[in-house]
């Protein structure tokens, strides 16, 4: 289990890829998936002005 | 076939494209464009390890700057980078579809508050203001009278970047609800939604609703044009109906999202897309 970094409430990443944005269901953070191996998740990066399509 | 992807994030897009190669059987590699470092002289031996990258990243200015590097050190890849940044840049696209005759609606271009103000009575009120890179729907303005005008011109001049100093006006299109989202992947378009919405913004981003729009002969024939305009790829052309004027189009985009636009129309868009760079890299080889 990884661990969100803003509550620390316990985070699954199985099943889910490097890169995979999920939400903490503790307090529904925005994580990005790390690492899977050794299961880390931190909190994603804000949206950009140059995101988009 | 080994294909890399060029990722930001893993969105539902590239996890339908991961499930496609899958079924495909094509090798991949996802490849995170914050980890990448270029030594710009000395081509990196790891990208040779693919017959092409296919860029999907969120972040325009990356995506583009890593299909700058790979096509000077001669990796394919999907869009190419003159693709890439007519699409990315509102003003660039205009001027393409401009040249090759493509109907767009009216747009103005200015630099000067007082000229940007002027722009914006000369098309009519209701006028939009558009940054010249985004997308998502993200600061666009309907400006519906003279003090909207001023207000809008004075922040943009005010708070933003010196690219919101360059003012993009364009004519308001009174489309009807909705406007047409129209995928191309080479020299078909291989489907189309509507996306509705009471907002006069029908990005799908901001909650637009999509249903199947049905790709008629004038649609493809439009849409393939509007390709050939930026120099063809996989492209999502959005295209408004006005009342007067017919098809307008009004943007392209080169890294497009999908995830709605499958169910409505029955088209399986990350097996095109990727038949069609398989398709290419075939080409290539047999040269």
């Amino acid at each position: 289990m990884a661990h969100c970094p803003e509550c620390d409430a316990e985070v699954s990443v199985q099943g889910l890829l490097v890169g995979e944005i999920i939400y903490c269901s503790d307090c529904n953070a925005e994580l990005e998936v790390v690492n899977v191996e050794k299961p880390e998740v931190a909190l994603a990066p804000q949206v950009e002005e140059d995101w988009g399509e | 076939m080994r294909l890399a992807i060029l990722t930001s994030r893993v969105r539902v897009e590239e996890k339908l494209l991961i499930e496609a190669m899958q079924r495909r059987g094509i090798e991949f590699e996802i490849i995170d464009d914050g980890e990448l470092l270029f030594d710009l002289a000395q081509l990196d031996e790891r990208w040779r390890a693919y017959d092409a990258v296919f860029c999907r990243s969120v972040s325009q200015s990356r995506g583009l700057a890593v299909l700058h590097v790979l096509e000077h050190w001669g990796i394919p890849v999907f869009n190419s980078a003159a693709t890439t940044i007519t699409c990315n840049d509102k003003l660039l696209t205009t001027l393409a579809l401009l040249q090759a005759g493509i109907p767009v609606p009216r747009t103005m271009l200015a630099f000067d508050e007082q000229r940007a103000i002027e722009g914006i009575e000369t098309v009519g009120y209701p006028a939009v203001v558009k940054p010249i890179t985004g997308s998502w729907g993200r600061l666009l303005s309907r400006i519906n009278d003279r003090d909207a005008a001023e207000a809008v011109i004075e922040h943009r001049e005010t708070l933003g970047s010196y690219q919101h100093h360059i003012h993009y006006i364009q004519e308001y299109v009174a489309k009807p609800r909705r406007d047409i989202r129209a995928f191309v992947v080479g020299d078909r378009t291989i489907c189309a939604i509507y996306r509705t919405s009471e907002h006069w913004v029908t990005n799908t981003a901001r909650g637009a609703v999509t249903s199947n729009c049905p790709v008629t002969p004038d649609l493809d024939g439009l849409c393939t044009r509007v390709a050939q305009a930026v120099g063809g790829g996989i492209l999502a052309v959005d295209v408004l109906e006005d009342e007067e004027g017919g098809l307008l189009v009004n943007e392209i985009n080169a890294t497009m999202e999908f995830r709605n636009s499958i169910a409505p129309t029955g088209v399986n868009i990350p097996q095109e897309m990727l038949e069609y760079i398989v398709s290419h890299v075939r080409e290539e080889v047999l040269r």
